[in-house]
């Protein structure tokens, strides 16, 4: 079967490109195909992914010169023609800066840069990046973001739950989400969301850093593969 | 005619500004017990080159609000100086 092309958007400061690379390559049938931010061609992908890491050095806020980057024009096209697009970490920040998904990142409330294993809960598990997870297991993937704190107005939050846009939550080992496990000060202990039409994810968390035992866990590696079924049942 | 845009941008006041919070501690640490609270914002100075101060004006608030800005956290203001 021929294999399928997904693009990783690769911007002056991404530093996850890589690694995200070598995550889909690992799944067969997935070929990886790096875009530069400077081109226009999304080089017949099926599903793009904004990597993690600090696009144009973080400057102004998290994602907001990288939203206005050549190939953005495309990839926002992309997501309203309903392709899927994954956002990882800035990947996520650009996505909300873009406007693809509603709400903001704002500092950690620790203040810190934080880089550690987190546990998470996929709350929507019949989305095209979810499906291979079940809602009643503990995810433990990593973080590594200064600016993770999410935030929107309530009536955001309000249709982000009313619609099972709440893709994954910071919890506890036993998939609680309270305080002590929200490492960052998100309302809701939100660590992604989904846009209405299902075809847009961001989230903090790393799965690409999770996506072999090798590196501590593969619980990351089930998001990739869920695409993965979904562009091989299209 | 050049004008200077000085946008000052803020994080609203519903939204936790840790930086703020830490530079407040500082201050009340080294004794300035009248110190009540610090935010933290970004001061930017654009020049624009517009025919009048109208326009100048237009631009300097669509530049706020499409980039230098993020209007779901951040406030801004901006004030115009003609540059001779």
């Amino acid at each position: 079967m021929a294999e399928i092309s997904v693009g990783v958007v690769v911007f002056p400061g991404s530093n996850c490109d890589h690694d995200t690379e070598y995550a889909l390559a690992s799944i067969e049938g997935i070929r990886p195909v790096m875009l530069w931010h400077n081109e226009h061609d999304l080089q017949g992908a099926k599903a793009i992914l904004l990597p993690g890491g600090f696009s144009y050095g973080d400057y102004l806020r998290a994602g907001a010169i990288a939203r206005f980057s050549p190939i953005m024009k495309e990839v926002i096209e992309f997501a309203n023609r309903g392709f899927p697009v994954l956002g990882i970490c800035n990947g996520f920040q650009v996505l909300l800066e873009s406007g693809l998904l509603e709400g903001a990142l704002s500092r950690n409330r620790g203040m810190k840069f934080l880089c550690r294993q987190t546990t998470i809960r996929p709350v929507n598990c019949s989305t095209i990046f979810t499906s291979l997870y079940r809602d009643d297991e503990v995810l433990s993937i990593p973080i590594a973001h200064g600016e993770g704190n999410y935030f929107a107005p309530p009536d955001v939050l309000k249709s982000l739950i009313d619609n099972g846009q709440i893709a994954f939550q910071y919890t506890d080992e036993n998939g609680r989400a309270n305080d002590e496990a929200n490492p960052n000060g998100s309302l809701l202990n939100i660590a992604g969301i989904i846009n209405r039409q299902g075809n847009v994810l961001g989230l903090m968390p790393h799965p690409e850093r999770a996506s072999s035992s090798l590196l501590g866990s593969d619980d990351g590696r089930r998001m990739f593969e869920s695409l993965y079924m979904h562009l091989a049942a299209r | 005619m050049p004008y200077l845009a000085k946008i000052k941008v803020t994080l609203r006041q519903s939204i936790l500004d840790v930086q703020g919070k830490a530079v407040e501690h500082a201050l009340t640490n080294l004794g300035y017990d009248s110190v009540e609270s610090a935010r933290i914002g970004k001061y930017i100075e654009v020049t624009i080159n517009e025919a009048d101060r109208e326009q100048a004006e237009r631009v300097g608030n669509e530049i706020c609000q499409k980039l230098l800005s993020n209007p779901v956290m951040e406030n801004y203001s901006l004030e115009l100086e003609k540059v001779n």
